[in-house]
């Protein structure tokens, strides 16, 4: 691999890391090991259940400006 | 200060200094905007390096030795440290809307130089100063809202009026954003046909990403966005079909819709339609914002405005009312200071910040990005033909809505446009008419479209680029109508609930939707006068909007500076003074004009007297075409005036319950007790601006911290846990 390839991949996983935590995609991972340092005893929600606790609690939304 | 450190500044003051000086001193040629780009960037450069560091340093004093909220409090959910740079693109998100692009447009009417000075002084002096001491002050509370703030600092009377005043504004300003909207969309097939797409696809994002992939928001969004442009493209199909009927509609109906879509959007669960809507808008601004950046950068169009025009002081002009001062300040609003960034100031954002000193970057670099957006707004405005711009923002009322009346119409104010001209402007962007499609989005829409054909595509893709820049305008406007109905939603739940209890229960069905549709009724009785308003509904709603907003903003500098004054720091409270005293003085003038004027342009009462009395005589007053529009021109300017009456006076008494409580902070011999939480020690290490320096890549080093990342400091001071970047390793 030349450096410049190299250089491109760290860019591109760089951009992919930034839009993943804008989203708020990494948000469940950051959940699950909240959870397990937390609790380690019990189940942790699996994506699908934490995606809907999610959604409620987006339904207050924070004021968007003009 | 190292030699290469002062090397640098002093290289940037002077560019600075060259594009003012050129902007200064050119009298009656037409100079190219690259001028006005090089004036405000180096502007902002010096201010985040000097000013904003020196409210950081002194008058805030920030401790990065000091926790914050995200990190004691961490709860993985709200509180939780969040990447400095992926927080200011939260946060960016939240604060940029519409209000900087229309804001600047309008102004433009007085010229290029007034608007541009006032955003990019503006910003640095108070816009941005606001947004990041009401940052930091919200998080040395936690995370407390500025209406609890208000209560807390200043006292019940200031909590009640700062409640009150931000309920009344939200309330306008969807009123306002939509009306841009109908403004847009009306006879307008393809952007009718285009926005309407977006709720079809925001529900099969919403769908996907409930059923299909849960959390794959990446991957919806680029498939959400795919679909997006497809649209754009479809809406000229559609536009030249047969359907083209189907999708042209009267402003009066494109009101009955929104209004409806408003109560839908408020009653629906946010998964469904808020949220992937939310994703959309977020990457369709930023991208169109870039975008623009390049654009004008290499485009380097022309200025065709005067610099100062006669609007500015010596005559009324079409597009609003007034003079320059306080009228300039008013109209440009978000762009150089707006209320409501003090809002997100005090919401999520102080909850996830990592460190104390990355107010600066967060709270002063954000604003100063929406700044940025701001001098884009006026440079695309300003390239228009003066003709063009005054034909396209002047109410249907004086231009008659026809080429030939509107050609004659701009002529009497002294600039030149043949009816062939609006015709062939209106064609290029494959738009029925040009005339009268006031609000600003279309005019910046036209700008946009000169300055993307001329860099990507060329002539050929003008209407597509204009549409493009409709699209974008449109789907945060409705962001911000769908969120905004739901945040007036929720306060007046918890409002009525002290009042009788199931109101206050978030998942009561009859009071969910009581309270949506006293929210919806409320701005759509606003957007539906300012859209039958025969004198033109921007130019009678915009001012109240602003007045409001910059109201928002006084109560906002009215906290940070009893703050300041209560925390012993009154020899600095000037930093937010000042701007306090400057904000209060344009705003109360502002209102008082609209109040007391006896010129029945500006003076809402005035209006009303003259059109009364002509009423009773039974006489029609010009533009109004018969007594119907007469009482409705009576009806509007009494409830403009009330409401600008009410806004003044709310921001009178929390000004004047703050001036007793400083009163009382100065005269106390001891400093009043103060209600920041107590320090407790920070374990994370993170960089304070955007990059790394040399130090800090050493602490992150020591700890085993990606280099421009961020971690934690264990006990021992022998190592950390994992670090979180996404460009390192």
């Amino acid at each position: 691999m030349t450096a410049a390839w190299r250089r491109l991949r760290r860019t591109l996983r760089g951009v992919r890391w930034y839009l993943a935590e804008l989203t708020g995609e990494t948000e469940y991972d950051r959940f699950v090991e909240h959870r397990k340092r937390l609790h380690p005893d019990e189940p942790v929600p699996s994506r699908r259940e934490y995606e809907r606790i999610r959604h409620e609690r987006l339904a207050q939304p924070g004021a968007r400006c003009c | 200060m190292k030699l290469k450190s002062v090397v640098t500044w002093t290289a940037v003051a002077i560019v600075g200094a060259v594009c003012w000086g050129v902007l200064a001193l050119a009298r009656g040629e037409s100079i190219s905007a690259i001028w006005l780009l090089g004036a405000a960037l180096g502007s902002y450069a010096i201010a985040y390096r000097f000013y904003a560091r020196f409210i950081c340093k002194r008058v805030l004093q920030v401790d990065d030795t000091r926790a914050t909220p995200a990190e004691r409090l961490n709860n993985g959910v709200d509180y939780h440290p969040t990447d400095r740079r992926v927080l200011l693109g939260h946060h960016f998100a939240a604060i940029a809307g519409a209000g900087p692009l229309v804001g600047p447009v309008l102004a433009a009417q007085m010229g290029y130089l007034p608007g541009t000075i006032w955003i990019i002084v503006g910003v640095i002096f108070a816009g941005a100063v606001q947004d990041m001491v009401i940052l930091f002050f919200s998080m040395r509370r936690n995370g407390k809202s500025l209406g609890q703030m208000a209560r807390e600092e200043i006292g019940v009377v200031g909590g009640v009026a700062a409640l009150l005043g931000v309920f009344v504004i939200m309330i306008i300003l969807l009123a306002v954003l939509a009306l841009v909207v109908v403004n847009a969309l009306a006879q307008s097939p393809w952007g009718t046909f285009s926005i309407a797409m977006t709720i079809p696809i925001a529900l099969f994002m919403g769908f996907y990403l409930r059923v299909v992939r849960p959390g794959k928001v990446i991957e919806t969004s680029v498939i959400g966005v795919a679909l997006l442009i497809l649209a754009i493209i479809a809406g000229g199909w559609v536009a030249q079909s047969s359907w083209a009927s189907a999708f042209t509609f009267d402003p009066e109906t494109l009101t009955l819709f929104l209004v409806v879509y408003g109560f839908a959007a408020s009653v629906l669960p946010v998964w469904m339609l808020l949220a992937p809507r939310d994703y959309l808008s977020t990457f369709m601004k930023i991208g169109t914002i870039v975008l623009l950046a390049i654009g004008v950068v290499i485009a380097a169009p022309v200025l065709q405005a005067d610099a100062v025009s006669k609007f500015a002081f010596d005559e009324i002009g079409p597009v609003f009312s007034g003079d320059l001062f306080p009228f300039v300040f008013i109209t440009i609003a978000c762009g150089a200071l707006s209320g409501f960034h003090a809002l997100v100031s005090s919401g999520t954002t102080p909850k996830m910040i990592e460190k104390e000193s990355q107010v600066r970057l967060i709270g002063y670099g954000g604003m100063l990005m929406e700044s940025f957006v701001a001098v884009a707004a006026i440079i695309a405005a300003c390239i228009l033909d003066p003709g063009l711009y005054f034909a396209m923002n002047s109410p249907a009322g004086v231009t008659g809505g026809a080429v030939q009346s509107a050609s004659e119409f701009v002529n009497s104010l002294g600039f030149v446009i043949t009816p062939a001209e609006l015709d062939a402007a209106a064609a290029a962007v494959e738009e029925e008419s040009l005339v009268s499609r006031t609000g600003g989005a279309p005019t910046l829409a036209v700008g946009m479209s000169d300055i993307f054909a001329q860099v990507f595509g060329g002539e050929g893709m003008r209407a597509f680029w204009y549409h493009f820049a409709i699209m974008f305008e449109a789907l945060f406007i409705l962001t911000t109508v769908d969120a905004g109905t739901r945040v007036g939603r929720f306060m007046l739940q918890d409002t009525l609930g002290n009042i009788y209890k199931p109101l206050g229960r978030v998942s009561w069905k009859p009071g969910l939707w009581f309270t949506s549709a006293v929210v919806v009724a409320a701005w759509g009785y606003f957007l539906w006068a300012g859209v039958t308003d025969p004198l033109g509904g921007i130019n009678q709603l915009f001012p109240l909007f602003g007045i409001a907003n910059q109201l928002l903003a006084a109560i906002a500098l009215t906290v940070a500076t009893v703050i300041l004054v209560k925390s012993g720091k009154l020899k600095w409270a000037w930093v937010t003074a000042v701007p306090l005293a400057w904000d209060a003085a344009v705003t109360l003038t502002a209102s008082w004009q609209k109040v007391f004027s006896d010129d029945p342009k500006i003076g809402f009462f005035a209006q009303r007297d003259q059109y009364a009395a002509a009423l009773e005589r039974g006489e029609v007053l010009a533009p109004a075409k018969d007594l119907d529009d007469m009482s409705t021109i009576v009806t509007n300017s009494t409830v403009d005036g009330v409401l600008a009456a009410l806004f003044a006076l709310l921001v009178v008494v929390v000004i004047g319950n703050a001036l007793v409580v400083c009163w009382r902070a100065v005269r106390s011999p001891e400093p009043l007790p103060t209600t920041e939480e107590p320090w407790q020690e920070s374990k994370i290490v993170a960089p304070s601006g955007l990059f790394a320096t040399a130090e800090e890549k050493k602490q992150l080093a020591a700890i085993g911290a990606p280099p421009n990342g961020s971690g934690v400091r264990t006990d021992d001071g022998s190592g950390g846990s994992a670090g979180k970047d996404g460009d390192s390793s």
